[in-house]
């Protein structure tokens, strides 16, 4: 029986849009700005698309957790080639979004649900980087986990998937047995342009929209994290240029840096 | 309803494309007041699909196609594999069925990145689908559309030597024999010849009838006797390629005619005014894309202790360039719509691509000024939107051809 995979995605403000600080210094602009699918999640989704393509898994699941906006971001994701989209629906406007936690306690409902074998996200959010959800919910549900991962094989009949990781001393090796969670890092594989076919595919594919409060069965925990403010990094000041290495030393010095 | 908005009162069929459940639907009565840059979702998950292709694809290779004035094949590839050569064709003909509006967003996003990779999607798309689709038989559809969705471009043989704006006047002759035709003739300018694998020959079958004896044949390539001839080495869009092709005792056969005999004329006609959309688009997208790349720099650039950008004469004339750059963007999107709800277009077709070409050279010229010395020189992108957007004035009727079709409109107005 080959396996079903559940992906993550977030939609969040595009890599390319200089971001600015919002008034208030609570947040970032982001009203009128252009979002689209967290970079991580492109490639967890490709991957989980490729595995479909190999007829290693049977039916690629995308979800995410957050406004009715993020409706835009799961089409994408159809049209890239997930079967079903699931959108747990936050209320717009009520306050700070999801954190890891908030959003790794709405997964860890769709996961029950739906049963994969394969969950696979991003390895963070270019938002917040915070690198925390697929653990979290790892832990949540009492799955193995493997994050950051740049490759990756399943073996449906062994139960098992083998892939690597990059570490700070260089590739880890691991065999997990499944069901298992998976985050993606960036050299896992080079995601797809959703073809123009497919864009007008997706349209036809289900797309659900579950409220959060309904799918947890109570109201949604207040988050957890508070932010209190949010600056600009100092503008960039001059360089100096010296003579040779000498010189270098000598100023590193006297400005106490070494 | 105030009698102001009376002319904003559509048709429930207006402002929707063939697939538009998010438009607002704003009154019971069925008046959508949509703005015009509103999308359906396919249109801005398509654009955003062509935004990236572009970055990634097209990007990379801009400065070498234009330096060898060659189009890379990858390129060519990457546009079929997409779906982009067959955005309105049928899915029975392997296309995808989306809107007409389509294909002038994804033409305005090509050309935003390489006017040339631009022009080449938008003759597929308006030209040579449109013109099997329209007036092919059901035996030339099942024979050529799969080609051309899959990896066969086309091309519009009408201009010759001696007749371009005059394009009725053309020499190319069509002899009848029995159940075939012999072409015979030159042809010029001929867009993406170099390229391409069949071929719209617009020849006269009957002279004595002139304009009525005008006939469009569908030729393939490797048809004896049709030569295309060295490419023509331009100012601008040069990696499209602009050859003559010449044809010599061409046999070709007369289930091969495209509509009628003595019709060509008119398909030509129609078809243009279709095209004008696409060549607005085209220079939308160049304006635009140009423009991109200078504010940033004026931004950057530091002059007199102050970005120049903050001078309040650069900012009168930035903000000059963008506002026409928005009038062309609204016309051309307007012309695109009025085309797709089946509405007459004619006008502001040609005031679309009149004005986009307009502002586009406008643009362009500009942004050069404000980018310096560094606009000057090859290193920077904007030099080639410049030499790029001066076809635009001239390639599918002449400025002053489009100014004499509005006035010629603008008359029976009145």
């Amino acid at each position: 029986m080959a396996p079903l995979k559940v992906r993550g995605v977030k939609r969040v403000i595009d890599f390319a849009v200089k971001v600015r600080v919002a008034p208030g210094g609570r947040g970032v602009q982001e009203q009128g700005v252009k979002h689209s699918m967290n970079p991580f999640c492109e490639i967890a989704l490709e991957e989980a698309v490729r595995l479909r393509e190999k007829g290693d898994a049977a039916e690629v699941i995308a979800v995410s957790v957050g406004t009715r906006q993020s409706q835009e971001t799961l089409r994408t994701a159809l049209a890239v080639g997930a079967d079903r989209a699931v959108l747990v629906e936050v209320p717009e406007g009520g306050g700070a979004a999801p954190g890891p936690r908030e959003v790794a306690a709405a997964l860890r409902k769709v996961v029950e649900r739906e049963r994969p074998h394969v969950v696979l996200l991003g390895k963070q959010a270019i938002d917040d980087d915070c690198n925390q959800t697929g653990q979290i919910l790892a832990a949540l549900l009492g799955w193995p986990q493997a994050t950051c991962i740049s490759h990756l094989s399943l073996d449906p009949s062994a139960h098992s998937a083998l892939l690597h990781r990059e570490v700070d001393g260089g590739w880890e090796r691991l065999r997990l047995r499944l069901p298992a969670l998976l985050t993606a890092d960036l050299r896992l594989n080079q995601p797809r342009y959703a073809t123009l076919p497919n864009i007008m595919k997706a349209k036809k594919k289900p797309l659900e929209l579950l409220p959060l409060a309904e799918l947890l069965g109570t109201p949604p925990p207040p988050p957890r994290l508070r932010v209190l403010s949010l600056e600009e990094p100092p503008g960039r000041q001059g360089g100096q240029r010296v003579e040779n290495v000498a010189a270098l030393l000598e100023r590193l010095a006297a400005a106490g840096r070494i | 309803m105030p009698v102001y908005l009376a002319p904003w009162r559509a048709s429930p069929c207006a402002f929707q494309s063939s697939r538009s459940e998010s438009m607002p639907n704003l009154a019971s009565d069925g008046v959508v007041c949509a703005p015009l840059q509103t999308f359906t979702e396919e249109e801005t998950m398509l654009k955003n699909m062509v935004t990236k292709f572009a970055q990634e694809r097209v990007a990379p290779l801009v400065q070498k196609m234009d330096e060898n004035s060659k189009m890379e094949d990858s390129v060519i590839q990457g546009l079929f594999e997409q779906g982009l050569m067959s955005i309105e064709l049928g899915e029975e003909y392997g296309g995808t069925g989306a809107s007409f509006f389509s294909i002038i967003l994804v033409v305005e996003e090509l050309a935003k990145v390489d006017p040339a990779v631009s022009l080449l999607c938008e003759l597929q798309n308006t030209l040579t689908n449109k013109l099997f689709t329209t007036y092919g038989t059901e035996e030339q559809k099942r024979t050529y559309l799969p080609r051309v969705a899959k990896d066969t471009i086309g091309s519009f043989c009408l201009s010759e030597a001696g007749s371009g704006s005059d394009a009725f006047a053309l020499k190319t002759r069509a002899e009848k024999r029995g159940d075939y035709y012999v072409i015979n003739g030159s042809k010029m300018w001929i867009s993406l010849a170099e390229h391409a694998g069949v071929f719209f020959v617009m020849a006269n079958t009957d002279p004595s009838l002139g304009y009525r004896g005008i006939t469009c044949f569908i030729v393939d390539r490797d048809t004896e006797g049709l030569h295309v001839g060295k490419k023509e080495d331009k100012l601008g869009i040069r990696a499209s390629s602009t050859c003559p092709v010449t044809f010599e005792n061409v046999k070709v056969p007369e289930t091969n005619i495209l509509g009628q005999v003595g019709q060509g004329y008119k398909y030509a006609i129609g078809m243009l005014n279709t095209g004008r959309i696409g060549i607005a688009a085209q220079m939308l997208g160049l304006a635009q894309g140009c423009f991109d790349h200078t504010i940033p720099y004026t931004k950057e650039r530091v002059q007199f202790g102050k970005s120049i950008f903050d001078f309040q004469g650069m900012q009168h004339q930035i903000a000059q360039v963008a506002t026409q750059l928005e009038a062309a963007r609204l016309l051309t999107y307007n012309a695109a719509r009025l085309a797709e709800t089946g509405r007459p277009f004619i006008k502001e077709a040609s005031m679309a691509k009149y004005y986009a070409a307009e502002v586009a050279t406008l643009t362009t010229s500009k942004c050069i000024e404000w980018m310096g010395g560094v606009g000057f020189t090859k290193n920077y992108p904007i030099e080639k939107y410049y030499r790029d957007c001066k076809i635009g004035t001239i390639y599918e009727g002449t400025s002053n051809i489009q100014l004499s079709t509005i006035a010629k409109s603008l008359a029976k107005e009145y």
